[in-house]
């Protein structure tokens, strides 16, 4: 049997790798990708508690299902945004997007 | 789809139709009207379907469709909404949807539909189009929708609370409407303009709206709800109400309660003391008139007073001494009706004079509702609403055919002026036949029409009742007959009397279709109620099955009321009032016609009473003079100029000359008491940011690095708390 | 050591591995390829937690959309960011920092209290349970319908935002 913790640690794991590529990465999109990483960890969280301390409540699998469509959400504006940024200034590094600093 | 779920969807379409004309339909005026008129047929639809549902029920009464929901939590329950359809609301709907739906059909032909947009009126927002469409046609709409929404609201309302809610709309709908066009302005100075009437409309009916609440309020204190069920069909609460003795002394709780919620309709339905809005709502768009005086608006109040009826007569019965608020509604009732029908006699504008009978006509009702005729007043409720509605239209139709005349012509004449017009029979055919058939309803023309057996019904009750008041409604029957072939005589018959009436012309098929299902209606919606007793006839409907209307709104009390014995004097004072007051009127306007530039006849024989019906009793005189004038001079004269001008502002200006002196002193003091330390203070703030401003990079990702730093800070603490490292 | 928990280190080491190389990768379609590698190794992991449906959507939303939109959206970009260019920013070290030791306080926490073991309940009707509670108005048919107007609003946002202006 493989125990809750492991699979508490790997999404731990996945989240922190995620948090890296968000803090250090310059290119807009890999950030994006890091923050997927995050969100997935997030998932297997939901999952795993479900299976574990609630297998007969299927709420935890709804509550999943809604943070599917929220990161889907998340990642068509954050893209968007991203090729508009590009548009007009032609750069997708987050450090350029300076616009609104004093 | 179970009832309940329909009879909650019945105010929604309306509601849905006022949002998307509003949001999407505003600039397309074809696409606002068929969204209007399609989801006022759906509610119609499922009003018809509740309708029949319920008349198919057996016991339907004693079990009622409802449901409710918890709405508005309170300390111990909550406040309820629900939606209830018992007899009488039943009756309600069969009539309120299917009148709201034509005049909503009339309407698109009372605005031109289909005529080009005269550029000239695009300018003048706010006046009625001179020729050609109405600009703001799809606002039109969207209020008549609103208006149709608050109506249903109020229809399937299960608790008071809910039914006020509806009432409110519809105070705030017709003020809209009557003062749809804002921008009108009369030469005459004298004349009420849409807007004035707007809120006169307003602010009248708000006197008694505000006594109809602290009645709701008062009811809710002794009771703890709302419900109708709750309070009104339950004998424990109405007894212990009857019993229990309010603040004003000799009046029990229920009496006192249903005084208030009276004044509200006093308010709502145009009686004396608060009728003067009533004839200046005329100027909105004639459909609106309709809409106000037959379908919605006025009907509301008395449809308040026959739900609230078992509240109005808590601890009466049948025989004995009228209850408090029975007795004011009798007599402000019957007092109404023929006042406001020897107003009518003397009025010129073909609208105002509907206004006036409408005024009497609700009279009718709420003084049946006094002396206990319950059913009566229901059913005169819906023979009203129909052939009212089938007046208001055809007076509107009239008055279109005459705007045509004049746009025609180019007189310079006021279309709705009935000494302007006469032999209109010719020009528009349909319209002659439809509004005959409506006003020999109105007037009660025997057997045939339908008002003829409701207002028989209030009078056979009311001679068994109260004599006072039986021959204070024979006395106005008379009258309302008479104006009414006064109206007819002056508008359809005879010889045209001006230029544009000759000109004048048949209104479009959208504006006669709704005027030929009402007059339907007007002449066969008498015979659900033929009594049972009536000689030959009550024989022939009962085998029929038609005459059913007593036993199944009757139904919604209690106490099932007995139809009172049939008397034959007051059906003979019925038909002679009736046919006598016709032949009068034909008599004094129809057999000798009247001439262009003639006088009313009436004018010399009744020499000063004349001008004082045709000033209305100077009742808006009076008021203006009691009410309106001391309120202006109080705020203009005494607070103004006295208070304002002279204490307030005197005060104000020592107190400034004082603080100058005083400002002149410190200011020599702050400058080294109070200047210098914040100065400093702000210095330091002004290192202190900058100092800071280093971590404010702008940049997401420093900040975020900064978020987890504390975060994972925080989650280090926490770990040593868990293994006990740190207490 | 039993072979499910053998199946889920080696799912674990996939998950991992193919994570740091999105984060770490220079080529950023070489990034987005791992990064459905790591999408589809979570999938494995649902099944092995046996959440079917959970897999199922993983495959289909986050690998056939989310990262197509990535893979997409790193091409249309791509001109302006040789690959031979820096790909982290002056941070970095401080980030990865940060990132290690949110993993360490992170792991310190999860090995604190005793979870319970895996319990053995039969799960095969978990997916019509799942439809039910989303459908129905006892359950979560109203938070379900607002995240798919949200959805459906941050579509449209999306093409409104990256349309192309007249």
């Amino acid at each position: 049997m493989v125990p809750l913790n492991w699979y508490l640690t790997l999404a731990a794991a996945l989240f922190c790798i995620g948090l890296y590529g968000v803090l250090s990465r310059r290119n807009a999109v890999a950030i994006l990708m890091g923050v997927e990483l995050m969100m997935n960890a997030v998932i297997i969280n939901l999952v795993a508690f479900w299976r574990y301390l609630q297998p007969t409540n299927i709420n935890g699998q709804v509550f999943a299902v809604i943070v599917f469509a929220v990161a889907a959400a998340e990642a068509s504006v954050g893209l968007a945004l991203i090729i508009s940024i590009y548009r007009r200034r032609n750069s997708v590094i987050a450090d350029e997007m300076n616009l609104m600093k004093w | 789809m179970p009832i309940e779920t329909l009879i909650w969807l019945i105010p929604v379409p309306p509601l849905l139709s006022f949002f998307l004309i509003w949001l999407f339909a505003n600039r397309n005026k074809a696409l606002s009207h068929t969204i209007a008129i399609v989801l006022m047929a759906i509610s119609w639809i499922i009003s018809l379907y509740v309708f029949l549902t319920a008349i198919t029920t057996e016991h339907f009464g004693a079990e009622v469709f409802g449901h409710s929901v918890p709405w508005l939590p309170t300390g111990d329950g909550a406040l309820n909404m629900g939606v209830m359809v018992d007899p009488l609301t039943a009756g309600m709907l069969f009539f309120v949807p299917l009148t709201c739906l034509l005049i909503f059909i009339y309407s698109v032909g009372y605005h031109n539909f289909g005529g080009r947009l005269d550029p000239h009126d695009v300018h003048s927002t706010g006046s009625p189009a001179h020729n050609g469409v109405e600009p703001m046609y799809s606002r039109f709409f969207a209020f008549l929708s609103l208006f149709a929404f608050g109506m249903l609201l109020l229809v399937v309302a299960d608790n008071l609370l809910m039914m006020f809610v509806g009432w409110e709309i519809m105070g705030l709908c017709s003020y809209l409407l009557i003062g749809f066009w804002h921008g009108r302005n009369y030469d005459d100075p004298k004349k009420i303009t849409p807007r004035q009437a707007a809120v006169k409309a307003f602010m009248t009916t708000r006197v008694g709206d505000v006594f109809m609440m602290l009645g709701i309020v008062y009811l809710y204190f002794h009771t703890g709800t709302l419900s109708f069920r709750e309070i009104l069909y339950n004998e424990d609460v109405l007894h212990h109400l009857a019993e229990t003795p309010s603040y004003i002394v000799g009046l029990s709780v229920a009496a006192m309660v249903g005084l208030l919620l009276f004044a509200g309709t006093v308010g709502k339905s145009a009686q004396f003391p608060l009728h003067v809005w009533l004839p200046d709502a005329m100027e909105g768009p004639t459909p609106v008139s309709a809409m106000i005086h037959a379908a919605t608006m006025v009907s509301a109040g008395v449809y308040a007073m026959v739900r609230m009826f078992p509240l109005m007569s808590a601890g009466w019965h049948h025989g004995e001494a009228l209850t408090p608020p029975m007795m004011a509604m009798g007599f402000i009732g019957a007092f109404t009706a023929l006042f406001a029908s020897t107003i009518a006699v003397a009025q010129r504008d073909v609208k105002k004079v509907l206004a006036y009978s409408t005024i009497s006509q609700l009279g009718y009702m709420i003084a049946a509702l006094g002396i206990g005729a319950y059913i009566a007043a229901a059913f005169h409720l819906i023979t009203h609403a129909f052939f009212k509605a089938l007046l208001f239209l055809g007076s509107g139709s009239v008055i279109h055919g005459v705007e045509h005349g004049v746009h025609h012509t180019h007189e310079h004449i006021d279309p709705q002026d009935m000494f302007n017009m006469g032999a209109l029979r010719k020009k528009m055919p349909i319209t002659f036949w439809t509004f005959l058939i409506g006003g020999f309803a109105l007037s009660g023309f025997p057997f045939v029409t339908a008002g003829f057996w409701s207002k028989d019904e209030i009078l056979a009750d009311a001679f068994v009742a109260n004599q006072l008041v039986f021959w204070v409604l024979v006395i106005s029957a008379f009258l309302t007959a008479f104006y009414t072939m006064r109206q007819i005589a002056l508008t359809f018959l005879g010889e045209p009397r001006t230029h544009s009436a000759e000109h004048a012309q048949e209104t479009a098929w959208t504006m006669t279709t709704p005027l030929v299902i009402l007059s339907f209606f007007a002449i066969f919606a008498g015979f659900v109620g033929v009594p049972e007793h009536f000689p030959a006839l009550g024989e022939l409907f009962h085998n029929l099955n038609v005459n059913r209307f007593h036993e199944f709104i009757g139904g919604t009390l209690i106490e099932h009321p007995e139809a009172v014995e049939f008397n034959v004097f007051p059906l003979l004072a019925s038909i002679v009032v009736g046919v006598g007051g016709l032949t009068l009127g034909w008599l004094v306007y129809g057999w000798k016609p009247l001439k262009a530039g003639q006088p009313d006849p009436l004018a010399k024989p009744l020499g000063p009473i004349y001008t004082l019906l045709e000033n209305k009793y100077y009742f808006d005189e009076l008021y203006d003079f009691i009410f309106v004038r001391p309120a202006r001079w109080i705020s203009e004269v005494l607070v103004y100029q006295v208070m304002d001008k002279n204490i307030i502002d005197g005060f104000l200006h020592g107190v400034a000359r004082v603080a100058v002196a005083i400002g002149i002193f410190f200011k020599g003091a702050e400058k080294v008491i109070i200047n210098d330390p914040p100065d400093r203070l702000a210095d330091f703030t002004q290192w202190l940011g900058r100092s800071f401003r280093v971590i404010q990079t702008g940049r997401i990702q420093s900040y975020l690095l900064i978020v987890m730093l504390v975060a994972v800070a925080f989650g280090g603490v926490y770990y040593l708390m868990l293994s006990g490292l740190v207490k | 050591m039993s072979i499910s928990q053998i199946l889920f280190l080696i799912v674990g080491a996939v998950t991992l591995i193919s994570a740091v190389l999105v984060v770490t990768m220079r080529n950023l379609v070489h990034a987005a390829l791992c990064l459905i590698a790591t999408l589809f190794s979570i999938a494995v992991l649902f099944v092995l937690l046996d959440a079917g449906f959970m897999a199922a959507v993983q495959v289909v939303l986050y690998i056939g959309a989310i990262a197509i939109l990535i893979i997409f959206a790193v091409m249309l970009t791509r001109r302006v960011m040789a690959d031979g260019s820096e790909q982290t920013n002056s941070q970095w070290p401080l980030g990865l920092a940060i990132a290690a030791a949110a993993l360490a306080s992170v792991a310190a926490l999860l090995n604190a209290p005793v979870w319970p073991a895996l319990p053995s309940v039969d799960t095969s009707l978990s997916i019509s349970a799942l439809g039910k509670a989303l459908a129905s108005p006892d359950g979560y048919v109203v938070p379900f319908q607002i995240a798919s107007v949200l959805l459906t609003v941050a579509l449209v946002g999306a093409i409104a935002v990256a349309g192309e202006k007249k």
